[in-house]
């Protein structure tokens, strides 16, 4: 199974808390430019599969393959040039309270130092710009200078998005962007995924418990030219590189596109496959 | 039948590890410079007006207990020498050891385990920085540096309060007081005096972030994080304080 261009590979992977199995046998792959949207019920091992696919979590077993290096026991160390690589927003956004909006945009870029060729000087330059030009890809450029407890959670879970993109990593991981959020909001996030994800071509991983955000990842694209989201034709690229993952009780129990999840007859995997599951 | 040792030395075996990596961090790039100077400002000026306060206070109670014993001899005059080797030797660093104990150890406790439970450090691990290295290591070089600072404060303003007893009320001099309270001081006492809060630094600031940073279950977990950094930081600080004070007295 799988092949060194894969940008995701779990094989067999496991992991459990004392007796209780966060992931159980869990195998999948994903290729450049591809999206997995993954379902669950809470505790079903969904944000665990992300901490795992980028070594925030080791398995107890398997083997776990990131840009066709295997990761299951590379060091820390190690791990973080990997890391460079991929943008990662985490559930309630996870900035930190003591940085401001800018300063937590330009962390990534501060820390791995990816403009290190340029100038000192120029260098500081260039990150403050792509800061703002982050933060306006997120409609946030005017809250540079606020903390994160000035904004609202929608906006939190925006700047999230703006500091896992604001590298242009080749994956991008998004654990329950719309959690909580209104249906307007919810719809401006994932627009703003789809957006990430058109315009580079980037493989994303979104876990997420609203059917919407899975219909929209798989039949949307971004278009460029208007800015707008709009339909993606029939059998075009977008709609065949979406897959759906069903988690439950750390088992990967389906794998599939989006004709295929909503065929599925098995119960537990159609309690997503409607409009409002949860 | 010996499972109950179990969590115990699981907890030691992982604050042995994070105390490593944070002691190897020290000599370690990348050093967070803004950062220790920032705890540097939380844990050295944010704590100087307590710890004054108590050395002050402490001088004081020391002059006038001792001064009440030594009056019985004829031995007043003695009060200096008394205060300066209790301040120096055990109260300065042991006092100011567990205030900074109670606000800062709490504080690092509360600090990271907030950011663990919010994933913040998971969030920083993801943008690839190590957490030890970016959050434990400032602390511990800020705790390290400062603490004994603070303990020399507490111990000078310590003298002054004693001073303060000695001239009111046991109508010493000037230079009666403080010509005894310097003389007195050994080596021996100057070094016990600058070892201990060294070391009791190392125990604040390791306690608190290991607390801190294997915090779980959300805001519960938080508030028991941060009781368990004041309790273990300061019952550390007077069993190492029973170690070091044995080492200086039989040397």
């Amino acid at each position: 199974m799988g092949t060194d261009s894969s940008i995701v590979r779990f094989e067999d992977v496991s992991l459990h808390f004392g007796d209780t199995p966060a992931l159980d046998h869990v195998s999948f792959e994903m290729g450049a430019g591809e999206t997995r949207v993954v379902f669950g019920a809470a505790g079903s091992g969904k944000t665990m599969l992300l901490k795992v696919a980028v070594g925030l979590q080791k398995p107890d077993s398997g083997r776990v393959f990131l840009f066709g290096q295997d990761i299951t026991h590379l060091s820390e160390e190690r791990l973080f040039d990997l890391r460079a690589r991929v943008g990662i927003l985490f559930q309630e956004g996870a900035l930190f309270d003591s940085l401001t909006i800018a300063d937590n945009v330009a962390y990534p870029l501060e820390n791995q130092r990816i403009l290190q060729t340029v100038g000192a000087g120029s260098e500081q330059r260039s990150i403050e710009e792509r800061v703002v030009e982050t933060l306006r890809f997120v409609e946030l450029e005017q809250t540079l200078d606020k903390f994160p407890s000035e904004l609202s959670g929608g906006m939190r879970r925006r700047v999230g998005i703006a500091r896992a993109v604001v590298t242009q990593p080749e994956l991008e991981l998004y654990d329950s962007p719309t959690a909580g959020l209104d249906p307007i909001t919810a719809h401006t996030i994932i627009s703003l995924i789809l957006k990430e994800r058109d315009t580079r071509n980037t493989a994303t991983i979104i876990v997420t418990h609203r059917y919407q955000d899975g219909q929209l990842m798989a039949n949307f694209r971004y278009n460029p030219n208007s800015g707008e989201i709009e339909a993606a034709p029939r059998g075009s690229e977008e709609t065949v590189d979406t897959k759906f993952l069903i988690m439950q009780a750390g088992r990967l129990v389906f794998e599939g596109t989006e004709p295929e999840f909503l065929a599925c007859t098995d119960e537990y995997v159609r309690k997503f496959a409607r409009p409002g599951a949860s | 039948m010996l499972d109950f040792l179990k969590p115990p030395i699981q907890t030691f075996q992982d604050f042995v590890l994070v105390s490593s990596r944070a002691l190897g961090n020290v000599f370690r790039r990348p050093h967070y410079n803004s950062d220790i100077f920032q705890q540097m400002d939380i844990i050295g000026v944010g704590s100087l007006p307590i710890t004054s306060m108590v050395g002050w206070f402490s001088g004081i109670v020391m002059a006038l207990q001792m001064s009440r014993a030594l009056t019985t001899y004829g031995a007043e005059s003695r009060v200096g020498e008394i205060v300066s080797i209790t301040l120096v030797r055990e109260l300065g660093p042991v006092l100011t050891a567990l205030l900074v104990a109670g606000r800062n150890a709490s504080g690092m406790a509360s600090e990271l385990g907030s950011m663990k439970v919010t994933e913040q450090i998971d969030a920083m691990r993801a943008l690839g920085t190590d957490p030890s290295q970016k959050l434990v290591t400032p602390r511990l070089i800020a705790s390290a540096t400062m603490l004994p600072l603070l303990t020399i404060i507490a111990d000078c303003i310590g003298m002054i309060g004693g001073y303060f007893v000695a001239s009111t009320q046991l109508g010493l001099t000037s230079s009666e007081y403080w010509t005894s309270a310097w003389q007195v001081l050994e080596y021996n006492d100057l070094a016990q005096g600058l070892i201990k809060p060294f070391a009791f630094a190392i125990i604040i600031a390791l306690v608190g972030c290991f607390y801190g940073i294997r915090t779980s279950g959300g805001t519960q977990g938080v508030g028991r994080a941060t009781t368990n950094a004041v309790v273990w930081s300061s019952l550390w600080i007077i069993v190492i304080n029973t170690l070091i004070t044995q080492v200086f007295v039989n040397f």
